[in-house]
């Protein structure tokens, strides 16, 4: 039912209708953190949502001026606290990038890793929360319940199970744990073996095909046009996967296959995030016998000075392209630091697809834009 | 009828040595015998069903959510319901970052909270700023300079555990309360200005 064209009731039987303003969130378990909606709806269609963004702005940016270029890479775990060790690791290729730094290939491989770990961490909650949001309580557990055996990993080898702070401009905070392979290989056949759990749980579920077919959709233009990215929209049938096309790491060796559909509805943002749990798995099966020997960092000064310029790197999160952009001086702490968030621009077409909906769809669209508020207010 | 705390009084009632460690409560004429025995039951009661809010602002939000999943299920403990709404809530968890933003809202839903209220400040960020505590223009300095907080938990964000460890803490804290004694918290307080 998401079709533009619906009109309320009231109307056809010569009523006067009437628009009226509800007020959803910042305290609200569907906006999934602080985020408020202002909707403006006539019965149960939503005539336009305006989201009030700053609830949970904490300055990170402005705070990144006064802080060495070390000291920036663990506020942004605190961005979008689900990749943390996606967005780590752009601040650092974009550091090393500017030094002309050439880290060697053990990082490079234990970098993708742990990336790819922290993908299907963040789309095995999502799946859970997603479940949650159209009323199946279930998903919840089951989500989560694989998200703690890459969190024992994560805890392991990076010392902290959600904000990892393990990249550190030049490679590693710490080599690997000696158990992390093993640990890594216990993990792939125990997720492949779940992985069509999920499907038969939720994926076949007809209550939730009915709630998520044909709502919120997106079209390929209208994505490109607003700015999607991730997910998002490659449901809508949009290639933009920047480990495809700008390959960061050892991205540039693994063969896969992009997630990619063409409906552009909820269901497929939902098959798409299944779609690329798979094919993280492959990434990582790729690469985890091929973990080359070497140091786990090169040497930098102490005080790192970049050069005199503006650099920018981007990298693909489990929401969409992050980028990191600084502008230095040519001191110790940048002059400007701007991150460009995957959250901040799916967010801009929430009123585009919604409108015209139901207001009980757009819980069901939001959950498969999949936002994190800390990301977008940054 | 009152409960006699003063250690003096009660000495001089019941012969009592002045120095006795400890709260002495002595037995009157049966009144106080029923009242610390149904603050004991009503304590009992408030302790394993306490109610919590959905209120998750940032990163500690996950870590609290993993608590409450499968591994940690923190149901075993009575913290079974989460509820969307403060009016059906007994505690607030304030798992993560308040800004000056957020501040006034975290305020409002603690005061439509009916009482008994308790808080949990979770994390680094509602204690003190944590991380955000120099240079932030945007961020409360720790939730207590918005509400009064019950107990704190240290972490950025802090294990499953180390909140199952301040729940527990905080069904302790609730077990010694007196029902005659027990003030507003809001009553005085200090925001910290």
């Amino acid at each position: 039912m998401g079709t533009a064209t619906l009109e309320p009731t009231s109307i056809k039987k010569g009523f006067k209708s009437e628009e009226y303003f509800i007020n959803m969130g910042p305290q609200h378990p569907a906006t999934h953190g602080v985020l408020r909606l202002l909707l403006t709806i006539d019965g149960e269609i939503i005539k336009k949502v305006d989201p009030d963004l700053g609830y949970i702005h904490r300055s990170i940016e402005k705070m990144c001026e006064s802080n060495s270029y070390q000291q920036i890479v663990h506020l942004t775990d605190r961005l979008d606290y689900l990749s943390s060790h996606i967005n780590n690791e752009a601040v650092c290729l974009c550091v090393e990038n500017a030094l002309e730094l050439e880290v060697p290939e053990r990082v490079k491989v234990i970098r993708t890793i742990l990336g790819e770990l922290t993908r299907i961490a963040s789309h095995t909650l999502w799946w859970g929360v997603m479940g949650m949001d159209v009323g199946a309580f279930s998903s919840y557990f089951y989500g989560f319940r694989d998200r703690e055996m890459i969190n024992d990993i994560f805890e392991e080898t990076c010392g902290a199970r959600l904000t990892m702070n393990y990249n550190i401009p030049g490679g590693l905070m710490q080599d690997i744990h000696p158990n992390f392979v093993k640990r890594v290989k216990e993990f792939i056949p125990h997720f492949r073996s779940k992985l069509p759990e999920y499907d038969r749980l939720l994926t076949g579920n007809i209550i939730f095909q009915k709630r998520t077919k044909g709502v919120g959709v997106l079209s390929k233009e209208d994505a490109i046009n607003f700015g999607a990215s991730g997910p998002v929209a490659r449901a809508s049938g949009y290639s933009c996967d920047v480990r495809k096309y700008h390959p960061y790491s050892a991205l540039d060796k693994i063969n896969f296959t992009e997630a990619l559909d063409t409906t552009g509805d909820s269901f497929a943002r939902y098959k798409v995030r299944i779609a690329e749990m798979w094919e993280s798995l492959a990434i990582i099966e790729q690469l985890i016998d091929n973990i080359p020997e070497g140091d786990h960092k090169v040497a930098t000064n102490a005080v790192i000075k970049l050069p005199k310029g503006e650099f920018y790197q981007k990298v693909e999160t489990a929401r969409g392209e992050f980028g990191v952009y600084i502008i230095s001086t040519g001191t110790k702490n940048p002059y400007r630091v701007k991150f460009r968030s995957p959250g901040l621009s799916n967010l801009s077409l929430l009123n585009h697809i919604a409108v015209g909906g139901k207001i009980g769809d757009l819980v069901a669209t939001m959950a498969t834009i999949d936002i994190v508020v800390p990301d977008i207010d940054r | 009828m009152g409960i006699v705390n003063n250690k003096e009084q009660a000495a001089q009632k019941g012969g009592i040595p002045a120095d006795f460690p400890g709260d002495v409560i002595p037995a009157g004429n049966g009144g106080n015998i029923l009242i610390t025995t149904l603050d004991k039951v009503i304590n009992w009661g408030r302790a394993n069903s306490l109610w919590s809010l959905y209120f998750g602002t940032s990163c500690c939000a996950i870590e609290m959510m993993q608590t409450g999943a499968a591994r940690h299920d923190y149901s075993r403990f009575g913290f079974e319901v989460a509820r969307p709404s403060p009016r059906q809530a007994d505690l607030i968890i304030i798992a993560g970052t308040i800004t000056t933003k957020m501040a006034p809202v975290l305020r409002r839903l603690y005061d439509q909270m009916a009482e008994p209220k308790y808080v949990i400040a979770m994390g680094a960020c509602a204690i003190s700023g944590g991380p955000f505590f120099y240079n932030s223009y945007s961020v409360v300095k720790g939730a207590d300079h918005v509400i009064p907080v019950d107990v704190y938990v240290p972490g950025c964000p802090p294990r499953p555990e180390a909140l199952l460890e301040g729940m527990i803490m905080l069904q302790q804290k609730i077990l010694k309360e007196k029902r005659l004694e027990k003030p507003n918290p809001i009553d005085g307080f200090d925001e910290g200005k």
